[in-house]
């Protein structure tokens, strides 16, 4: 399997041969950041095109068509559009913060999206407790969506931030402890050595029942951490017009819209990295020949395909379920999902204690 | 569909010949033509029907018609996010200053449509002791589409004359909405309080 | 009918009687309260179905005919109520009798000015709070300038006021206010997704309890009332199209029965089939479009391309014989207004055919969903008292168990020879709504495969065009029809002075009376169900306007 480190330590070599250590870290952290923003910004396209066409499927019609071949180009001439477009000034708003939220929206996504595992050596950053700060930077966004609904003065967006601030903190419970399943399973936070335990074997597969329940909560959970159907209820179309962005314009309006796309990416990607193995390929204990061409395809591949792949079925679930009400969300999370998800955890631990998983 | 197929390639051609009267920048041109394809190929609707004319709307958006190959279908329900009003049916004098309202909360660069027999003139209810006759009185309209109600063909042809509109339309310089709109008060001196 | 008239009369003894098509009873404005009284309250009588009031102002005095129904022995009663007083004409309200009043005592007061003592919430329904003159009145001043389009917002959008009769005969004005002002409202409309057009309900709300809602009409009234008494009657004919654009032919239908009714003319056999028939096509497509649009305003938005894909096929069927998708235009007095298109028995038949297909796919995908059920079930609840009082008919009314389908209780048209069940339900909540739809959708089918057979094997059905004559005049006299439209009763009333258009016509829009009903139906219950209620009553906007 090809090993991305490998570039990026004589590309670090090579900079740090010719001038000093900080100005080589200080050009690979523009580098970086540049590459992320723009990987952050297609993956953002492709996300939105990936949806439009995917519900035109399961409606029965075509999607986008006219603009570009199949309508790749559609969502470009909607970026250029909503670039420019007006932004409008509000009367009788908190003018700091209505600014800020859609800001700090798009910074939680771009921070949480640093960390995962693009393929094999393919990461901007390893730590300890990588997963800890995934979980940490994603729950930023909240903050974000409370502050844009608070400070648009309007009853729609406080409302909409209101159920949303309940919802994806409640949800946050649950990811968290699924992904605390896990972490008990692999033994470590580390996002590297999480892919790497899985080598022979995706924690969906190792971890026994425990694992597949985790799995479930955290699809589950997760669609309700992303506000996506049928817990898009802060955003609620059909009651609250457009729920806690209704007063945003413009590129401001953009990044919420890319923000939602992104935050799926997001979820998705830590799910294949929590229980599909991150772009570890598919590897069967005792297939040798089997293991050696999934190891030939690429790991970057690996990891975008089962991200598209749980993308596909939140997508799936938004389209085709009725919303939920803020109080039946409330009483699926808080009487369903987190007392499952507390014993599943304690099921793990017992499976681990007595070494019980494959 | 093929400049021919349309009906109405003067009314354009004049609007050419007088935005090109000034004369543009090669780069500035083509940065215009870059803008307004991205303009002209994500138009966003704002949900707005009164009457029979948005069901026929509601048929544009379902699977026969499908206007989502166009890239229409990204309906938004807040006006600040959405490109063109579409006024589907008609318009009486309490819903007025609330047509007018939304109009206004339309982020630039907006249009209008006129849809429906009601919407352009008042239809068959012009006369009406409380039906406002026409919704050009009270905001620009860019393109009208007549019918009662127009079949979702005929919605798709006024959606692409206001798309040619907008291709030959000037970005950087040249005309804008702001004149647009003050031309508009002067020649209506009576909506101008409203409209400020 | 003599036993109700003897009763009355015993009661009150100046009443005036006229037998028409049903019992008509004159009084005057002061004896009204206690003729109400009785009508709803003494068990002989009994009439606990307000169907409709129809202001009226007949130059020399002003008041307001009431039509009733016992909806047990299905008894009809006309009541007419007048009062000499044009500048303050003042009648009783019947507000706590039939809670229908409501709402309807709202609208003759906004089209006459008639105030009615009593009622709680008397301001205007359909026309802005600083309109000046009563638009239906016969010396109304249609001066664009004392009405012209005024762009500022309604003032006083908050007042009402409530009229009490003193004791010394006098009429005493109390101010109110819609909502006070700590309470908590927000309002949805006239622009909003799901209002299903421009209605405006503002609720007043706790957290996201909702403690009160007001409905706010008018934001489509185009006064097709007031144009219907300047056109001739084939003209009046084209509004019922525009009106429910969802039931356009059995509007339609309903008109030409009522002047047929009062011309006594005959339509020939095959007509009525193709009517019914017509009929039953757009209460299908209603019933489709209602599905679409619930499930839409839940969330579930592939199931409304669903409903939306059938709905394209029928329009199909519409478009070849009437030439339009939606103002079909297709009833005209005494008849049709051609035969119908040589595929169309062909292009039913096949619509009936996939149908139970359809529905299948339907109820996979919404109606047995576990979030969809938890949303509409025990949600909205009416009780089958608080559907008569508010008369909600059609499927609304059905599903608390009210058998109101006039197809049934009052059979026009073929429908007597037509085998079909009324479908009713008892539950009274959002989901029983849902499922009557459904299950209409059901009944629509089995009665096309029977009018298909009729219209193809049935001998002596051959299209005989219309014979009218070509200046329509109606003798003097009123007439009311109802038919059953897709979203209940819908009625029409005609009264003629023997001219060539109409001296009043007044169209009883089911949707009206379900808007009526929202408050009582979403009082208690959650925004989101809101939303949810309002959809499975599903009204049309345009209807309730005019």
């Amino acid at each position: 399997m090809f090993d991305f480190g490998s570039i990026t330590t004589w590309f670090d070599n090579l900079l740090e041969s010719v001038m000093p250590a900080w100005a080589a870290t200080v050009i690979e952290c523009v580098i970086i950041g540049v590459v992320l923003l723009l990987v952050y910004a297609l993956l953002a396209i492709f996300y939105i095109f990936y949806e439009r066409k995917l519900c035109a499927w399961f409606q029965c019609r075509l999607g986008p068509m006219r603009v570009g071949p199949w309508g790749v180009l559609q969502v470009f001439a909607d970026m250029f559009k909503i670039l420019i477009k007006e932004l409008i000034r509000l009367e009788n708003i908190d003018r700091f913060l209505f600014a800020l939220a859609p800001y700090l929206v798009i910074i939680a996504s771009v921070v949480s999206f640093a960390v995962l595992p693009w393929g094999n050596g393919l990461q901007v950053i390893d730590f300890n407790i990588g997963v800890f700060f995934m979980i940490a930077a994603s729950s930023l966004g909240v903050l974000g969506i409370l502050l844009a609904g608070w400070s648009s003065n309007n009853k729609y967006t406080l409302i909409g931030a209101m159920r949303s601030g309940a919802q994806m903190i409640s949800y946050e419970l649950s990811v968290g402890l699924s992904i605390m399943t896990i972490v008990v399973l692999a033994g470590t936070m580390s996002v590297s050595e999480l892919v790497a335990a899985q080598a022979d074997g995706w924690f969906l597969f190792k971890g026994h029942i425990s694992a597949v329940i985790a799995f479930i909560i955290y699809l589950i959970a997760a669609t309700g951490e992303t506000n996506r159907g049928p817990f898009d209820l802060p955003e609620a179309e059909h009651e609250l017009t457009a729920g806690y962005h209704t007063e945003y314009s413009g590129i401001h309006f953009g990044f919420f819209y890319l923000a939602e796309y992104l935050n799926l990416f997001i979820v998705s990607g830590i799910a294949s990295l929590m229980f599909l193995g991150g772009w570890m390929p598919l590897h069967v204990p005792g297939w040798d020949g089997f293991n050696m061409v999934m190891d030939y395809i690429p790991s970057v591949v690996w990891f975008l395909g089962k991200a598209f792949f749980i993308s596909f079925i939140i997508i799936w679930f938004k389209w085709s379920f009725p919303r939920v009400r803020i109080d039946q969300l409330l009483a699926l999370e808080w009487k369903y999902l987190m007392p499952i998800g507390l014993f599943n955890l304690i099921l793990m631990t017992l499976l681990v204690v007595y070494g019980l998983h494959f | 569909m093929k400049r021919e197929d349309f009906k109405d390639n003067e009314y354009i051609d004049n609007l050419v010949a007088e935005l090109n009267a000034s004369g543009a920048n090669v780069v500035v041109g083509q940065f215009d033509k870059l803008i307004n394809w991205g303009r002209a190929n994500s138009l966003w609707p704002l949900c707005f029907g009164t009457s029979c004319c948005a069901i026929e709307f509601m048929h544009l958006g379902a699977a026969r018609h499908d206007m989502a190959r166009f890239g229409f279908e990204v309906a938004r329900n807040s006006a600040r996010q959405a490109d063109y009003i579409m006024v589907q049916g008609t318009i009486v004098h309490r819903m007025a200053p609330a047509l007018v309202r939304l109009w206004e909360q339309l982020a630039e660069p907006k249009y209008a449509i006129a849809c429906g027999g009601c919407a352009v003139s008042g239809g068959p209810f012009k006369g009406s002791y409380c039906v406002v006759d026409g919704v050009d009185q009270l905001i620009p309209i860019d393109v009208y589409i007549p019918g009662c109600p127009p079949r979702p063909e005929a919605m798709f042809y006024g959606l692409m004359q206001l798309q040619r509109k907008i291709k030959v339309e000037r970005f950087f310089g040249g005309v804008n909405r702001q004149e647009k709109l003050a031309d508009f008060i002067s020649s209506h001196p009576e909506k101008a309080e409203a409209m400020e | 009918m003599a036993n109700i008239q003897e009763t009355i009369s015993k009661l009150f003894p100046e009443a005036a009687f006229e037998q028409g098509e049903e019992l008509r009873v004159t009084v005057d404005a002061k004896q009204w309260r206690a003729l109400a009284e009785q009508l709803k309250g003494n068990a002989d009588l009994g009439f606990d179905y307000l169907v409709g009031i129809v202001g009226c102002d007949w130059k020399e005095s002003m008041g307001c005919v009431y039509y009733f129904t016992n909806t047990s022995t299905q008894d009809h009663l006309m009541v007419k109520v007048t009062t000499a007083d044009r500048e303050h004409p003042v009648l009783h309200s019947v507000s706590d009798l039939w809670k229908v009043a409501l709402i309807q005592e709202r609208e003759v007061f906004d089209f006459y000015g008639i105030i009615f003592t009593g009622h709680p919430d008397m301001r205007r329904l359909f026309l802005r709070t600083d309109w000046v003159g009563y638009p239906l009145r016969k010396d109304y001043d249609a001066n664009p300038e004392l009405n012209p389009v005024r762009l500022n917002q309604e003032p006083n959008e908050d007042a009402t006021a409530e009229y009490v009769e003193e004791a010394d005969g006098s009429i005493k004005k109390i101010d109110k206010k819609v909502f006070e002002d700590e309470e908590y409202v927000v309002n949805f409309g006239p622009q909003h997704p799901s209002t299903h057009g421009v209605m405006r309900l503002r609720a007043s709300i706790d957290g996201e309890t909702i403690l009160k809602v007001d409905p706010m009409c008018g934001y489509i009234h185009r006064g097709i009332e007031k144009l219907c008494e300047s056109k001739t009657y084939p003209q009046t004919l084209m509004f019922t199209d525009r009106m429910d654009y969802m039931s356009a032919h059995q509007n339609r239908h309903c008109l030409c029965l009522c002047i047929e009714k009062a011309l006594g003319i005959e339509v020939p056999r095959r007509a009525q089939i193709i009517r019914v028939m017509m009929d039953e096509l757009m209460r299908l497509s209603s019933h489709l479009l209602s599905y679409g649009c619930m499930t839409m305003d839940m969330g579930a938005t592939t199931a409304f391309f669903y409903g939306f894909r059938e709905r394209e096929e029928i329009l199909d069927i519409f478009e070849k014989t009437c030439g339009a998708r939606m103002s079909l235009h297709y009833n005209v007095i005494g008849g049709v207004v051609a035969d119908v298109h040589p595929d169309f028995i062909k292009d039913v038949r096949a619509i009936c055919s996939i149908m139970p297909d359809r529905l299948k796919e339907y109820h996979k995908l919404f109606t047995g969903n576990v979030i969809a059920q938890n949303r509409t079930k025990g949600v909205g609840v009416l009780s089958k008292e608080d559907a008569i009082s508010y008369s909600v008919t059609g499927p609304s009314g059905r599903a608390t168990g009210w058998h109101c389908d006039v197809r049934k209780t009052a059979p026009y048209s073929i429908y007597k020879e037509l085998d079909f069940e009324e479908i009713t339900e008892t539950a009274g909540d959002s989901f029983a709504r849902y499922m009557v739809r459904m299950r209409e959708i059901e009944q629509c089918v089995k009665l096309l495969e029977q009018l298909c057979d009729l219209l193809e094997k049935e001998p002596g059905n051959d299209y005989i065009a219309p014979k009218v004559p070509k200046i329509i005049k109606l003798p003097a006299g009123s007439w009311f029809q109802q038919v059953e439209a897709s979203r209940g009763a819908f009625g029409v009333y005609i009264e003629s002075t023997g001219e060539k258009s109409p001296y009043r016509m007044h169209f009883n829009s089911p949707c009206l009376n379900i808007v009526g009903s929202v408050d009582k139906a979403c009082a208690g219950y959650k925004i989101a169900d809101l939303i949810t209620i309002t959809a499975s009553l599903d009204y049309v906007i345009p209807d309730i306007d005019r």
